[in-house]
C-alpha cells in the first residue's frame, strides 16, 4: 500500500516535471542563442554551451535599428511598450473604476440603459471591427500617436465589470455607515472605496499590463512609423528582417524576445497570489 | 438628547410592495425603544428610514422638533451600529472611531481627546492601533459602539448589532449596551428580532408584523396583556398557548366540552383562548392534559402535550414530578385571554 | 445598485462619460460601420461605394478559399481546444495532488501566460528553424522534411503547437483554481466512500470541475478564433500565400492588405455573430452555474 502511494508521487511528479520542461524548454533555447555569435548559431544551431555574445547581442538589439528609419532601437521600443502596457493599464483601471462606481453606488435613472451600454462591448473583441476602427483613429488623425494605440483599446468593459462585481461585493452597510459619518459621494469614493480595492486594483494592473503590453494586431495597424513600434509589434519585423540578412542576426533578434517577455512574466511571477486571484476571479 | 416622532410614515418600493403600512408613534427624551418582529416585518426599513438610508414615501419625521423627511443622515444627528459593524477594514480602530468626526471638520486634538475618552469607556484604550480584523467580534462590536458614541448624537440607532456575536458574548453586550445608554441618556432605537433581547433592554417596545404596528408597550404589558395572537406567540419563550375554543350555553367551552370560563354575553361561535405556560396549574381543575415529552431545563421543566387535541406547553418548577401521560390542568381565570378566531385582535 | 446610493444627479454623469464616450467613438461607431459596408461594394481606388445588398455576403458564401478557410478554423479550434484543456487538465490535477514543490510547479508552468502570441510564434519560428531548429531535426530523424512556412500541414502542426503552448498556463491556472475550491470535506467523503483514485475524480473531482470546464471552453474557443492571430502571423513570417489562416486573419489580409472592405466587413459581421452566439451560449453556461453552486 505504501509503496503504491509512493510509486504514484513518482509518477506524479515525473508528469509535472515534464509539464515544466515543455513550457520551459523554449525559453531556456531562445537565452542560449542570446548568447552566441551569429555564426555559432548557424554552423551548430543551439546546444547546451553558454557563450559570452550576451553583452555584445543586448548591445546591439537595444542601439542599434533594424528598420530604414533608424528609430526601432530596443531602447526605443522598450520604451513603447511600458508606454502602452501602463498607459493602457491606468486608463483601463481609473475609467473602468469611475464607470462601476457611478454604476452600483448611485441611484441613476439610466443605470440599467448605462450597464447595458457598457457590458454590451464584453461581447465583441477589437478583432471583429479592427478595419473600421482603424479608419475612425485614421480620420480623427491619431495613427501613429499614442492616444490611437491605447485609447480604442480601452474601448471595452472587462475592468468596469471586474469592479462592478467588487463593489457589489463590498458590504451594503459600509456606504450606510459613511453616509452617517458624513462622507460624501467624493470621500466615500477616495477614503474607504479606493483603500478597499487596493488588491483587486493590483490584480487589474497585472492582468492589464501584460495585456497591454502584449497587443499586436492594433499596434500593428496604427502604428507604420518605426519610432512608434512596441517590442511585440516589432517581433514580426525582427523576424523578417533576422532572415533577411546575409548572416541572419539570430543573437540580436533572440535578445528582443526575451526583452518582450522578460516585463509581463516578471510582474506575473513576481505578483503571482494578486494575478491569479485577478485572474479567477473576474469571471464570477 | 431629543424627542423623536413618527406620523403615518409609510414605506412602499418601487415594486409596488408595501414594506410599512402608515405608522405613528413617539419616542420620549431618552427613551430605550425597541422594535422586534419576524424577519421582512418591516422594522429594519423602519430603521433606516429614521436613518435617512431609505426615503419615506409619505408622512411626517421629527427629530428633536425638526422635520427631517429629507435631510441627509449625516445631518440628522444620528449614529448607527450595524448588526456586522460596518467597520472600514482598512482603518485602525483610532481612525474609525474619529472618522465621523474628522468628517465634520472637528479639531485633531479634540477627536483625539474623544476617541480617547470613548475607548476608555468601551475597554478599548489598548486596541486603538489596531485593524478590525485583528479584534474579536465582542471588539468590534464595542468599536461600532465607540463611533456612535464619539459623535455625542442626538438618537442612537441599532440595527440587530448582537445577532452575530455567541450566545454568551451577547447577553454581556446586551447588559453593557443598555448600561451605557442609561449612562449617557441617548434616546435609542433598537431593532431586533429577538424576543429576549426586546424584553430585557426596552423601556417600551413597538411589535412589527407584516409592515403593520401590532402593539406598543412596556415590556410587562406586551408580556402580561398581547393585543394580538401574534403578539402572543412571538413574545415569550415558550409562547402563550392558543387553543381553539366556543363561546356554547353562557361559557367558553373546549372542543371536549370543558367549559374553561363563563361567559355572560350572548356571543356564539369560536373563539381563541390563550394562556401562559407558567400561568398554567398542573394536577389542579379538571382540564385533560395529555404530555408527550418533558424538557428538563434546569431551573424549571416544560411539559409538551395536547389539551383536546390541540398542542399545550405548561411550565413547571423544577421541583414538581412530572412524566409522559394523562394529567390534569387548572387554567385559572384570571390568566386567561381572549382573542377574536378571524382577526386575532384580543377581546 | 445599493440599497442607500447617492443621490447626486450630476457626478454619476461625470463619472460615466470617459467610459461612454471612448466605448461610442471606438466601439459602436466601428461596429455600426462594418455592418454598414458589408452591404456596400467599395471601389478599390476610392471612388466612392455602391449599395450591392448582401452580395458580399453570397459571394463568401460561393467562395471555396473561404469555405477552406473556414473549414482549418474549426478544426485549428478543435485542436487547440482539446489539448490545451487536457494538458491543462492533467496538470492542474498533479499540481493540486503533489505535496512538495506544488508552487514551484505552479510558477514554472503558468510563467508562458505572459508571453505575447506574436513573441510565441517567434518561438517557434526558432524551433522550426530550417537548417537548425531542434524540432526540425527531430522531425528529419524520422524522415519527414519539415518546412515551416511552405508545407501547408507542417504550418499547420507549428500553429497548433505553439498555440497550445501559449494557451496552458491560462487553462491550468483555472483549473488549479477550481480544484484548490473543492471543500476538503467534500473530498474527505468522497474518500471514505471510494477507495480508487481514479473514481474519485471522474466521480466527484470531474463534476465539480464542470462549470470551470464549460466556462475554460468558450474562453478557449474564443483564443483560439481570435488571439491566436499574432503565432500565426509570426509563423507565416507576415507572408500568407498559401499557408493555413484561420478567419480572422482572412479579414486583416483582405481588408486591410487586398482593400476588399465590403467583403472584409461582411466577414468581420459573420465572426461578430459567432461571438455572439458564443456569448450567449456562455451566460447561460453561468447562469446554470449559478444555480450549481
Amino acid at each position: 500500500m505504501l509503496k503504491r502511494s509512493k510509486l504514484s508521487a513518482i509518477l506524479d511528479h515525473a508528469i509535472l516535471i515534464l509539464g515544466a520542461l515543455f513550457m520551459l524548454v523554449p525559453l531556456l533555447m531562445v537565452l542560449q542563442i542570446t548568447t552566441m555569435p551569429d555564426v555559432e548559431v548557424i554552423k551548430h544551431g543551439p546546444s547546451f554551451q553558454i557563450g559570452d555574445q550576451f553583452d555584445d547581442n543586448l548591445k546591439k538589439a537595444m542601439l542599434e535599428a533594424s528598420g530604414f528609419s533608424g528609430e526601432n532601437t530596443g531602447v526605443n521600443m522598450l520604451k513603447n511598450s511600458f508606454v502602452l502596457g501602463i498607459g493602457f493599464a491606468v486608463g483601463k483601471i481609473v475609467i473602468g473604476m469611475m464607470a462601476a462606481y457611478a454604476i452600483v453606488y448611485f441611484r441613476l435613472k439610466f443605470a440599467t440603459l448605462a450597464f447595458w451600454v457598457i457590458f454590451t462591448t464584453l461581447l465583441l473583441p477589437l478583432e471583429v471591427r479592427i478595419l473600421p476602427s482603424y479608419e475612425i483613429v485614421q480620420r480623427l488623425g491619431m495613427l501613429n500617436t499614442y492616444q490611437g494605440l491605447i485609447v480604442p483599446l480601452i474601448a471595452s468593459a472587462t475592468a468596469t465589470f471586474f469592479f462592478r462585481q467588487f463593489f457589489r461585493s463590498v458590504p451594503e452597510e459600509l456606504i450606510e455607515a459613511a453616509r452617517i459619518d458624513g462622507a460624501g459621494p467624493i470621500k466615500f469614493f477616495v477614503d474607504i472605496l479606493v483603500p478597499l480595492s487596493q488588491t483587486m486594483i493590483a490584480a487589474m494592473f497585472i492582468i492589464m499590463f501584460v495585456y497591454g503590453w502584449n497587443q499586436y494586431l492594433w499596434p500593428t495597424m496604427i502604428t507604420t512609423e518605426e519610432g512608434m513600434f512596441t517590442l511585440v509589434r516589432g517581433i514580426k519585423q525582427i523576424t523578417q528582417v533576422m532572415e533577411g540578412n546575409r548572416i541572419p542576426e539570430y543573437g540580436r533578434a533572440n535578445v528582443l524576445a526575451i526583452i518582450a517577455i522578460i516585463p509581463p512574466v516578471f510582474v506575473v511571477i513576481f505578483f503571482q497570489s494578486w494575478f491569479v486571484k485577478g485572474l479567477t476571479e473576474s469571471d464570477k | 438628547m431629543a424627542q423623536v416622532s413618527l406620523n403615518s410614515i409609510r414605506k412602499v418600493y418601487p415594486n409596488g410592495f408595501e414594506a410599512v403600512t402608515p405608522s405613528s408613534f413617539d419616542i420620549k427624551d431618552g427613551e430605550f425603544v425597541v422594535l422586534v418582529g419576524p424577519s421582512g416585518c418591516g422594522k429594519s426599513t423602519l430603521l433606516r428610514m429614521i436613518a435617512g438610508l431609505e426615503d419615506i414615501t409619505s408622512g411626517d419625521l421629527h427629530i428633536a422638533g425638526r422635520q427631517v423627511n429629507h435631510v441627509d443622515p449625516a445631518d440628522r444627528d444620528i449614529a448607527m451600529v450595524f448588526q456586522n459593524y460596518a467597520l472600514y477594514p482598512h482603518m485602525t480602530v483610532r481612525r474609525n472611531i474619529g472618522y465621523g468626526l474628522k468628517n465634520r471638520k472637528t479639531p485633531k486634538a479634540e477627536i483625539d481627546r474623544k476617541v480617547e475618552e470613548a475607548a476608555a469607556l468601551l475597554n478599548l484604550s489598548d486596541y486603538l492601533d489596531r485593524k478590525p480584523s485583528q479584534l474579536s467580534g465582542g471588539q468590534r462590536q464595542r468599536v461600532a459602539m465607540g463611533r456612535a458614541i464619539v459623535r455625542d448624537p442626538a438618537l442612537f440607532l441599532f440595527d440587530e448589532p448582537l445577532s452575530n456575536l455567541d450566545a454568551k458574548l451577547r447577553n454581556q453586550m446586551r447588559i453593557e449596551i443598555k448600561a451605557l445608554q442609561k449612562r449617557l441618556g441617548v434616546t435609542s432605537i433598537y431593532v431586533t428580532h429577538d424576543q429576549v433581547e426586546a424584553m430585557t433592554m426596552a423601556d417600551r417596545i413597538v411589535v412589527l408584523n407584516a409592515g403593520r404596528i401590532e402593539q406598543i408597550g412596556t415590556p410587562s404589558e406586551i408580556y402580561h396583556s398581547p393585543a394580538s395572537t401574534f403578539v402572543a406567540s412571538f413574545m415569550g419563550a415558550p409562547p402563550m398557548n392558543l387553543v381553539q375554543a366556543q363561546f356554547q350555553d353562557g361559557a367558553v367551552r373546549l372542543p371536549c366540552g370543558t367549559a374553561v370560563l363563563d361567559a355572560p354575553t350572548s356571543r356564539r361561535g369560536p373563539i381563541t383562548l390563550g394562556i401562559r405556560p407558567e400561568d398554567v396549574r398542573l394536577g389542579q381543575g379538571q382540564t385533560a392534559f395529555d404530555v408527550h415529552l418533558v424538557e428538563e431545563l434546569g431551573a424549571h421543566r416544560l411539559l409538551h402535550g395536547q389539551i383536546a387535541g390541540q398542542p399545550f406547553t405548561a411550565h413547571v418548577v423544577k421541583d414538581t414530578i412530572a412524566s409522559p401521560g394523562a394529567h390534569v390542568v387548572d387554567l385559572p381565570r384570571a390568566a386567561l385571554a381572549l382573542f377574536d378566531t378571524q382577526t386575532g385582535a384580543r377581546l | 445598485m445599493k440599497r442607500a446610493g447617492f443621490t447626486t444627479h450630476w457626478l454619476p454623469i461625470l463619472l460615466l462619460m470617459p467610459q461612454l464616450s471612448i466605448i461610442i467613438v471606438f466601439f459602436y461607431w466601428p461596429a455600426a460601420e462594418a455592418v454598414q459596408s458589408s452591404f456596400y461594394l467599395e471601389d478599390p481606388f476610392g471612388f466612392g461605394s455602391t449599395f450591392v445588398g448582401l452580395e458580399n455576403y453570397t459571394d463568401l458564401a460561393g467562395n471555396a478559399e473561404y469555405r477552406r478557410i473556414a473549414w482549418f478554423t474549426v478544426i485549428f479550434t478543435a485542436l487547440v481546444t482539446f489539448f490545451s484543456l487536457a494538458l491543462a487538465l492533467l496538470l492542474a490535477v498533479k499540481a493540486d495532488k503533489v505535496i512538495r514543490g506544488a508552487r514551484s510547479y505552479r510558477t514554472l508552468i503558468m510563467w508562458v501566460y505572459a508571453v505575447a502570441p506574436p513573441v510565441a510564434g517567434f518561438v517557434g519560428v526558432m524551433l522550426f528553424n530550417q537548417s537548425w531548429g531542434p524540432l526540425t531535426r527531430a522531425f528529419q530523424s524520422l524522415g519527414h522534411d519539415f518546412v515551416l512556412g511552405v508545407n501547408y500541414s507542417d504550418t499547420a502542426f507549428a500553429m497548433v503547437l505553439v498555440s497550445v503552448w501559449k494557451q496552458v498556463p491560462v487553462n491550468f491556472i483555472f483549473f488549479l483554481s477550481g480544484l484548490q475550491s473543492i471543500p476538503k470535506s467534500v473530498r474527505e467523503a468522497a474518500l471514505i466512500d471510494n477507495r480508487s483514485a481514479s473514481g474519485r475524480f471522474w466521480d466527484v473531482t470531474f463534476p465539480l470541475l464542470a462549470p470551470t470546464g464549460f466556462f475554460l471552453l468558450i474562453i478557449n474557443i474564443t483564443y483560439a478564433l481570435f488571439d491566436t492571430f499574432g503565432v500565426i502571423d509570426t509563423l507565416v513570417k507576415g507572408e500568407p500565400g498559401n499557408n493555413p489562416m484561420t478567419l480572422v486573419y482572412k479579414v486583416y489580409v483582405d481588408g486591410f492588405r487586398g482593400n476588399d472592405l465590403g467583403g472584409s466587413s461582411a466577414q468581420s459581421v459573420i465572426l461578430m455573430v459567432l461571438v455572439l452566439a458564443l456569448t450567449v451560449f456562455q451566460f447561460r453556461l453561468v447562469e446554470r452555474r449559478i444555480h450549481y453552486t
